[in-house]
């Protein structure tokens, strides 16, 4: 038997399962191949960092403070006490990664029930309405601010302040997809046959909703990336000495003059781990929903 | 039209009391007696006895609540503990420069992400729809205080040709003023300007596919008066909503960009309040954000149902 194939993303023979298409889909996308290797390299980097990191995060050198990029022994260079670039930036990576997970979780774990009672029961959607306007209402920076002088700074604070800020986003998708599922023939099948309200929500609305979440899941992941950056620079997320991207940027301001390539290589990790993340989520979207209009 | 105006009239009401509710909490949540915490250095018992009777904390917490929500609407919102001047002129001097960044920040953003929006829709498969869909995701993943960063690196310190920080009233001389804000602008604006561009293809995507253009097109229209006349009115309520849904992010945006240009405004002010444990400024800060942003969403709801009349049927601006 032959199969014809046609070189658009969409031509993928129909009988095979929605995963399978979707896999599919995105192996054929080479944005998508090309951000997944480059996340997964980023994963297993961030993960194996404790031991593939050449030196100890806090090993000071204060004979060799300043080396530039391509010293012997210093690949990246070294810094303002003589620690090794290479190794502050595989461990600053792990952790923005850990409070991109931390944060996105978090805003999973609240945003999902919210989202799926405001689009399930419409006696809630008002209230959670209210609830995610007041959410809105303070800035994921002034958040963080109001955090930090009540708990002090630390990575759990940048990661909750991050979190909480994406909560809306969650509802809100969580939301209107669960309006567009209750509105199906199969949850009105589910509810005749006697389902209970958390039955129809935990095994007929929810796993329907489960690419949304995904999608939201990985635009989010970048924006806490970001998020978690701009608070340790500004001294309200991880603590030094402690490594993080953004404290090794607001290091290389101070020292600007002396060392002006040390506010490159962090600013590109950053960009280039939220990059990965966005294309990839954008190639996701692409996948999941190959007739909606690619935003 | 009245009925929807109403209805969002006593949401933003209802909205503005709850994060004033959560504000007095937070406050009383800070470590340590607030009496202690708004004293500063003098911490003699008779000058926090003073403070507690002067702030109302002997009193009931209801009344301690009503009596807070008076003397904020007043704008009184105490003095600075660092400085002792009150925090309602350091906001008079402080949120001018901020709304001047802000101003200016959206009308880059504005410019740069319909015209790149309107160009990737109107050539697709072209290299342009590539180069724009290119920086418009380069621009959702920089972060931007890393972009201001090497903007003072390269473009102030080494070339000279911005400053790299400090402020010149607008009133004192426009030109000197516009030269120091323009980078901060530009930096603050690209973000806004990537999120507004994918909005407003999308949004031109779909309109370009309508009946409407069709007709138009049919009717002999030039293909830029079809684009400009009418895809494109549709994208002036992309940018309002984006602005209003953008808000919050623009705020924390315009703080970050202010403390790396040293630029003496509202987010300048937060920070060094969080460094220097100055509690009042910090309440005035989150309070008066909270506000704005609830203020500036009900206009733009306000807005939207002027642009667009079918709003004020369904009450639903999606």
């Amino acid at each position: 038997m032959t199969v014809l194939t046609v070189p658009t993303a969409d031509a993928v023979p129909v009988g095979l399962s929605r995963r399978t298409r979707i896999l599919r889909r995105l192996r054929r996308n080479p944005l998508a191949v090309v951000s997944f290797v480059v996340l997964a390299l980023a994963a297993v980097a961030a993960l194996l960092s404790p031991w593939l990191a050449p030196y100890a995060v806090e090993q000071t050198d204060f004979a060799r403070t300043f080396a530039p990029p391509g010293t012997p022994g210093h690949l990246l260079g070294t810094d303002d006490l003589g620690r090794d670039v290479l190794s502050r930036i595989m461990l600053g990576a792990r952790a923005s990664l850990q409070v991109a997970i931390l944060a996105v979780a978090t805003s999973l774990v609240i945003g999902v029930p919210l989202g799926l009672a405001a689009g399930y029961f419409r006696a809630w959607d008002a209230v959670i309405s209210r609830f995610t306007d007041l959410l809105l209402a303070f800035p994921f920076l002034i958040m963080a601010v109001g955090l930090a002088a009540i708990r002090g700074a630390s990575l759990t604070n940048a990661a909750v302040a991050v979190g909480i800020a994406q909560i809306p986003g969650v509802i809100r998708v969580v939301r209107s997809d669960t309006l567009r599922l209750k509105s199906l023939d199969f949850v009105a099948a589910a509810v005749v046959d006697g389902a209970s309200d958390l039955w129809v929500l935990a095994r007929h609305i929810l796993p329907n909703a489960t690419s949304v979440i995904l999608v939201q899941a990985t635009v989010a992941i970048p924006a806490a990336i970001l998020g978690e950056a701009v608070l340790s620079f500004l001294g309200l997320g991880i603590q030094p000495p402690d490594p993080s991207l953004g404290t090794m940027l607001a290091t290389a301001q101070q020292f600007a003059a002396r060392a002006p390539w040390a506010a490159v290589l962090p600013g590109v990790v950053i960009m280039g781990l939220a990059l990965a993340f966005n294309v990839f989520g954008d190639a996701l979207r692409d996948a999941l929903d190959p007739k909606g209009d690619r935003r | 039209m009245a009925r929807y105006l109403i209805t969002r009239a006593w949401q933003s009401a209802l909205t503005l009391l709850l994060s004033t509710v959560v504000v007095f909490f937070g406050v009383r949540a800070l470590p340590g007696d607030p009496a202690l915490a708004l004293a500063g250095e003098d911490r003699s018992p008779e000058a926090l006895e003073a403070i507690r009777h002067h702030y109302g904390l002997d009193q009931p917490l209801p009344l301690q609540f009503a009596q807070y929500v008076g003397r904020m609407a007043q704008g009184d919102f105490g003095e600075s503990i660092r400085t002792g001047i009150p925090v309602s002129s350091m906001l008079t001097t402080a949120l001018p420069v901020t709304a001047e960044l802000a101003v200016l920040a959206i009308l880059i953003a504005a410019a740069l992400g319909v015209g790149a929006g309107v160009l990737a829709a109107v050539r697709r498969g072209h290299p342009a729809e590539w180069l724009a869909n290119g920086l418009a995701l380069i621009g959702l993943s920089v972060p931007h205080f890393w972009l201001g960063l090497l903007a003072i690196l390269y473009l102030s310190v080494a070339t000279g040709l911005f400053p790299a920080s400090g402020f010149v009233p607008l009133l004192d001389d426009p030109v000197d003023n516009l030269h120091h804000l323009i980078l901060p602008a530009v930096i603050l604006g690209t973000g806004l300007a990537a999120i507004i561009m994918r909005q407003t293809r999308s949004a031109m995507l779909d309109s370009l596919s309508s009946d409407y253009v069709r007709t138009a097109k049919a009717k002999g229209l030039r293909p830029r008066a079809v684009i400009t006349r009418h895809a494109l009115r549709n994208s002036l309520i992309v940018v309002v909503t984006i602005v209003g849904l953008q808000l919050g992010g623009l705020i924390s945006g315009a703080v970050v960009t202010e403390q790396i240009f040293g630029l003496p405004g509202f987010g300048k002010m937060t920070i060094d309040a969080v460094f220097q444990r100055d509690y009042p400024v910090i309440q005035a800060v989150v309070l008066l954000t909270a506000t704005a942003y609830i203020l500036i969403n009900f206009l733009v709801d306000l807005l939207y149902s002027v642009i667009d009349p079918r709003i004020r049927v369904t009450g639903d601006p999606a």
